[in-house]
């Protein structure tokens, strides 16, 4: 919005404050988003986020952009095990979705816990060797330099000097603006689906302790969220080479630690785990009943570790699958205001 | 936080719980009324009197009354209701509840949201939620605290009152995890549920409040196995939600898990 003029007759821009489009259990049954005060959301800056996640321009060749590695028909994750960066090399964790991220009250973000909001862990990418391996004096000059962002900054921020914290406020503001909460299983709360009997006895069995006890990690049906944005190792590997948490804070203690995904939109988000080991649904769950392995560090929530795992049945397993797939909402990959607005 | 509700007056009143935020403090005090003060708790933990500390998480340094030796990974817990009757009968209390979370420590000070006179108090708080607070799904904090701190439905829902995890040496030496969940116990064998409240009053005892008072609350972690049912981690140290018999001896031997730390200043 344009609404005035300064008195060296330059123009002002205010940008339009905006809301996010919350489901109604969100709102009754979780604490409000997280929105930082010094970031509100503006409808100028989210549009400018989102035309900055599409756009390569952020990397240091001009190949590759957020969206390639967070992308819209995958609940904006990555269906390669690694991303690949600008120089053809690869990541070594499995890009994560993103969807619900206001609501990361541990204000923890990435598999590591190494950004503490999410407008920090925007920084990260940018300048990662392995990703879009730029540096950010040269994404500043380069947007500065184009035709049309320092108007479209200028719009948002109120300033067209473009600086890094700006880049990474828009993108926030567009990240925090992609929400998933219309699944099956949103519905069957709401009372306009219904689940299946194979969906039913799954969702019986990821609520029982004695069964899967997944709800430890990952949330229950009171919690629209599922998962507890907090940090496990839940029995990958007997021997940890990654640290995880632990890399990062430097206490042993959270060697092996990684933070929970969430369940939703599981039918787009393979390969799982945050190396991307498994391919399908079924190697997960497979693992979880027989696969998993001691470590010092690993979750007391581990069931039946020298067993390997939880001990389903095959119709348990399928159960299991049946209602973690209600969880998932093809609109969220699909909704128009999420995909490249150049498209 | 969402708080419940709110209220004082007199012993003739009884304590009821809303989800009214706009309750305000109750006491409404003129220019000759007494001083209104406000109370700190602080929560600390010990092991048969050794202080746990931060650095003590993930240690097997402890020993249970069995003589199995543990570690403890998490220990967050839930208290409510924390209540002041003076001699005459009148009660004080904010309604709310407060999530100690020790490895974290966060919540280990809490101060209810009421004020009161100074004097004599029987001072005492509910351990987890009653049955009148235990409402599935009605706090958004707890919603998501911890993850969550809700218990599914099919268990009766509601809240958590503990989360006690670590791990512990079996009797063929190998190192288990263990998780020691304390809700409000539930029969999943009848129909409908037969669900108890296992929450526990503890009576700290009668304490002079004046102006900056802190009282500590000291939770002895020992006794929850310990004290009457000598607890064998050999044969319930997970699945314990929906076991409700071993929720009844969590309840047992929670009854001496409390007691009265320091109050400051001293009276």
């Amino acid at each position: 919005m344009l609404v005035a003029c300064s008195s060296d007759d330059s123009p002002t821009y205010v940008p339009t404050p905006a809301a996010l489009n919350i489901p109604a259990f969100f709102d009754q049954s979780i604490p409000d988003p997280i929105i930082p005060t010094d970031n509100p959301l503006t409808e100028e800056g989210i549009a400018l986020g989102r035309q900055l996640f599409f756009d390569p321009i952020l990397s240091r060749d001009n190949s590759i952009a957020c969206a390639d590695c967070h992308r819209p028909e995958n609940a904006f994750s990555d269906p390669r095990q690694f991303s690949v960066g600008i120089t053809g090399d690869k990541g070594f964790r499995n890009s994560m979705p993103l969807q619900n991220l206001a609501w990361n009250f541990n204000l923890k973000f990435n598999w590591d816990g190494s950004a503490s909001s999410l407008e920090d862990q925007m920084f990260g990418p940018v300048v990662n060797p392995v990703e879009m391996d730029n540096t950010w004096p040269n994404v500043e000059r380069t947007l500065q330099d184009h035709p049309a962002y320092p108007l479209l900054f200028e719009q948002a921020f109120g300033n067209r000097n473009i600086d890094s914290t700006m880049v990474t406020k828009a993108l926030s503001q567009f990240v925090r603006t992609l929400i998933s909460g219309n699944s099956k299983f949103d519905r069957h709360l709401a009372g306009t689906a219904q689940l299946s009997e194979s969906e039913e006895r799954g969702l019986a069995l990821y609520q029982d302790e004695a069964g899967g006890d997944c709800f430890h990690c990952h949330g229950l049906p009171a919690t629209p969220l599922w998962t507890d944005n907090s940090f496990h190792n839940n029995g990958l590997d007997a021997v940890i080479t990654d640290r995880g948490l632990g890399e990062f804070s430097g206490d042993p203690r959270e060697f092996g630690l990684f933070r929970s995904p969430s369940l939703r939109n599981l039918a787009f988000t393979a390969p799982y785990m945050h190396d991307g080991r498994f391919a399908t649904l079924e190697e997960v769950i497979d693992f979880y009943s027989e696969g998993l392995q001691f470590s010092e560090t690993i979750d007391p929530l581990m069931k039946n570790v020298g067993q390997g795992g939880v001990q389903l049945t095959p119709e348990e397993k399928t159960d299991l699958i049946a209602f973690l797939l209600t969880l998932s909402e093809p609109e969220f990959t699909t909704n128009p205001a999420f995909q490249n607005p150049n498209q | 936080m969402k708080k419940i509700a709110l209220l004082f007056i007199s012993i003739a009143l009884f304590v009821s719980c809303n989800s009214d935020d706009n309750a305000g403090n109750v006491i409404t005090d003129d220019t000759t009324g007494p001083t209104l003060v406000s109370v700190d708790f602080n929560f600390t933990q010990n092991f048969d009197g050794e202080n746990i500390v931060n650095a003590d998480f993930d240690e097997l340094k402890f020993t249970n009354e069995n003589g199995q030796t543990m570690s403890i990974s998490k220990l967050v817990y839930l208290i409510s209701d924390i209540t002041f009757e003076n001699s005459s009968g009148e009660v004080f209390t904010a309604g709310d509840y407060n999530l100690v979370d020790v490895r974290n420590t966060s919540n280990l000070t809490f101060t209810p949201d009421v004020t009161i006179p100074e004097g004599t108090y029987t001072v005492s708080f509910t351990y987890g939620f009653n049955d009148e607070d235990n409402v599935n799904g009605a706090y958004e904090d707890l919603n998501v605290a911890d993850g969550t701190w809700s218990v599914p439905e099919p268990l009766g829902g509601g809240y958590h009152y503990m989360r006690l995890e670590g791990k512990y040496i079996n009797s063929i030496n190998e190192e288990i995890g263990y998780q020691f969940h304390n809700v409000r116990a539930n029969d999943m064998s009848t129909t409908p549920l037969t669900l108890k409240d296992t929450s526990i009053e503890v009576i700290l005892g009668s304490i002079t409040i004046v102006d900056g008072a802190t009282i500590e609350v000291k939770m002895d972690v020992a006794e929850w196995f310990k004290n009457p049912n000598l607890w064998d981690l050999n044969t319930e140290f997970q699945m314990l939600m929906p076991n409700y018999d071993a929720q009844l001896r969590m309840n047992e031997n929670g009854q001496n898990v409390f007691s009265l730390g320091e109050v400051t200043p001293a009276i």
